[in-house]
């Protein structure tokens, strides 16, 4: 995408969004929601923030010794006989999944929750290659049923409301009656997919936390989907990206509290799943084999610069999403990219490049309400300016970042130069304010002043300048 | 290809040296709970309850007639349960013909899958449980394979009430789990399978059990 075409994608997106009245008021009873629960779950101030310390450190405290971890982590699984992968692009993690796939001579496989499958476009992939996967969350069955994406990383099919849902189900599902209550809804997908797992081929799960020290994968759920999944069939693979370690067992359960109370306010979920190895020797069930593909796409990148790195501290918990007074007008979709919301905004530029996704660096208000609520304590703010500047930073940049120096243009370049010049020499800024006070209102509208007057009206300049008003008033400039 | 990637991505994480302003700040040190063994039964059967299982706290001289009055009647058409465990010999001396028969889970998955994804009912012990959270902790084994807590619309859990830790990090410390191993699969269980996908509206039973009942053995 070029940049305009980025910028001008996102703008249609925003206005379409915030036109959509439906979707604003199923989106404003659902944040709401998900912010008072969590609210209520973490009451105790105090008590929350040396938790969240605590989630920061080991997030660090791992991050710091990424590539040792990583290579304990396969040594134990392998260990455990859990097969390890890696992966460079998504299109090898595609790759690497369809020849698993293959080898079984599986038709169809079965999916738990995961956003990392979601940036491989994994499912688009295999049906291409005449390979059926069937999302068996209920927001990703939803979604995937009325063929959209999902719009929220941990509530997927957050913006329709249940009379959307009950049209859909009962339009796309064989013999499925009409009906409003959710109980119902429940009971139609709990019984079509019921079939699906006990014919189960090949089941595809994400993890949540990976255990170095003991090779363990981690999965939350709700729903026993991932359970069905992750045990049904007789191979599993599951996708992590290679951010997703943690270095100790005991690291996992002031994370696993941070990770549920922060996205849906709960203590714990239904099921926490704690997987170590394929069916051992005299077991009676669990698959036979397990595949564990690390994805870098693009991560080992930010991991590079210092200052980006605490972008990967990210545990997916959605909670910057259900605060972000953008989001939560917007939704998911507007964004045009997998993952949304602050996070997305970060994220995503430093995955695909700036000039893909600069645009979404763009989507915030800077009133920090993702990082007070970050469970891990991501400096969003530092990272959404550093990225703003390398959209600007032609050149070699200090950053680096994918796809930088994408917005930058002559004339804008011009305009700021002229500006620090002008502000920088008392005598230019004096001449230059009294022209602009008469002539301010005909100033062409190029650069970064088309950009700014392009959704907002000018104020007009005023006849003398602030400078000019003190004088009079007989004030000196040292005072 | 994969070769590769394993290099080249390890190369990549290894090509920085300097870390920067990336500092790993000092871990609060964090009290975790300390509650009685009365106040750890009732905090995890509240917890339990607020997550719509179903909690009876009952002596371990009286809990198969707990167990069976729950049973009678119900017409559900059978109870899986592990033959091989203390829990499976107990139940065998006690079980009465009107009751719904006992199914041994005694073969591979691939031989009963039919079975195991129509029987009403599965009952396991538990390893332990967990106050804070309200949460049972499962080793599925060989003995008691992972199905048996998950394609069942009901599933009976017993815990000795002995085994409620206070905090999850408690018990993964007090039953060694490292210096022990850990077993294929081990879980957290804290109610009946559940979403709130949509509408954010609270249903239980999607696909896993849509009934949980944990007898607590005092
Ligand atoms: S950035 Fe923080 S708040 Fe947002 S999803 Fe990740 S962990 Fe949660």
């Amino acid at each position: 995408m070029t940049k305009t075409a980025d910028v001008l994608a996102f703008e249609r997106n925003v206005t379409k969004a915030l036109d959509d009245g439906q979707l604003r008021r199923n989106l404003r009873s659902a944040m709401t929601t998900l912010s008072q629960r969590r609210r209520a779950l973490f009451a105790d101030v105090e008590a929350f923030e040396k938790l969240r310390t605590q989630g920061q450190s080991i997030r660090r405290r791992a991050l710091s010794r990424l590539p040792e971890l990583l290579e304990q982590l396969e040594a134990r699984c392998t260990a455990n006989g859990i097969q390890v992968h890696w992966a460079e692009t998504t299109a090898e993690a595609n790759a690497i999944c369809l020849d698993i796939i293959r080898r079984h001579g599986a038709q169809r496989v079965i999916k738990g929750k995961s956003m990392v499958s979601e940036e491989m476009h994994l499912n688009h992939f295999l049906e291409e290659q005449g390979i059926e996967a069937l999302e068996t969350d209920l927001g990703e069955y939803i979604i995937q049923l009325d063929g959209e994406t999902p719009s929220h990383i941990i509530v997927p099919a957050i913006h329709k409301n249940k009379d959307q849902i009950a049209h859909l189900f009962h339009d796309r599902i064989p013999d499925a009656p009409y009906t409003e209550v959710v109980e119902e809804l429940n009971a139609i997908a709990r019984q079509e997919l019921r079939e699906k797992f006990r014919a189960g081929e090949v089941g595809v799960s994400g993890v949540n936390f990976a255990v170095a020290e003991t090779g363990t994968l981690c999965l939350v759920e709700n729903e026993g989907n991932g359970r069905m999944c992750t045990t049904a069939p007789p191979v599993h693979i599951a996708l992590m990206g290679l951010e997703k370690v943690v270095e100790k067992l005991q690291d996992v359960p002031p994370l696993l509290r941070l990770l549920t109370g922060s996205a849906t306010g709960q203590p714990i979920t239904t099921y926490f799943n704690m997987i170590t190895a394929p069916r051992r020797p005299g077991e009676l069930d669990g698959p036979r084999e397990v595949h564990l593909v690390i994805l870098d796409n693009g991560r080992s990148s930010i991991y590079g610069d210092p200052e980006r790195r605490a972008t990967l501290q990210c545990i997916r918990c959605g909670a910057c999403l259900n605060h972000c007074p953008i989001y939560t007008r917007l939704g998911g979709h507007a964004y045009g990219h997998v993952y949304p919301g602050p996070i997305g905004s970060i994220l995503t530029p430093q995955l695909e490049g700036l000039d893909e996704a600069g645009v979404m660096a763009s989507a915030s208000t800077f009133c920090g309400a993702c990082e007070e609520v970050c469970p891990v304590k991501i400096p969003f703010t530092e990272i959404l300016r550093m990225l703003r500047n390398e959209a600007y930073a032609r050149g070699e940049s200090e950053h680096d970042v994918k796809g930088h120096g994408y917005r930058y243009t002559t004339v804008e370049a011009l305009s700021w130069k002229s500006w620090a010049l002008y502000n920088t020499s008392p005598g230019l800024a004096r001449i230059g304010s009294q022209i602009l006070g008469k002539l301010g209102q005909h100033l062409p509208m190029i650069g970064p002043l088309k950009e700014w007057t392009r959704t907002r009206i000018p104020p007009p300049f005023a006849p003398k300048s602030l400078h000019q008003l003190a004088q009079e008033r007989g004030l000196d400039d040292d005072r | 290809m994969t070769a590769n990637a394993r290099a080249n991505i390890l190369s990549r994480l290894r090509a920085t040296t300097t870390q920067g302003s990336f500092a790993v700040p000092d871990a609060p040190v964090i009290a975790g709970l300390a509650l009685s063994l009365e106040e750890r039964i009732d905090r995890l059967r509240r917890m339990l309850e607020t997550m719509h299982a179903e909690v009876q706290v009952v002596s371990s001289s009286a809990w198969l007639g707990a167990l069976k009055a729950r049973l009678r009647a119900r017409g559900l058409n059978g109870l899986l349960y592990g033959a091989e465990t203390p829990l499976g010999a107990a139940l065998e001396a006690a079980w009465e013909d009107d009751l719904p028969p006992l199914v041994p889970y005694s073969e591979s998955v691939e031989q009963c899958r039919e079975q195991l994804f129509h029987i009403d009912a599965g009952i396991t012990t538990t390893r332990g449980a967990i106050a804070e959270n309200g949460a049972l902790i499962l080793w599925p084994s060989a003995a008691e394979p992972r199905l048996m807590s998950l394609t069942p619309g009901l599933h009976i859990a017993v815990l000795e009430a002995g085994m409620i830790f206070n905090t999850f990090a408690e018990a993964i410390d007090q039953q060694a789990w490292l210096q022990e191993g850990m077993p294929t699969n081990a879980l957290l269980i804290s109610g009946p399978s559940k979403t709130a996908d949509i509408e954010l509206t609270l249903t239980f039973g999607v696909h896993g059990p849509k009934e949980l009942v944990v007898f607590i053995l005092t």
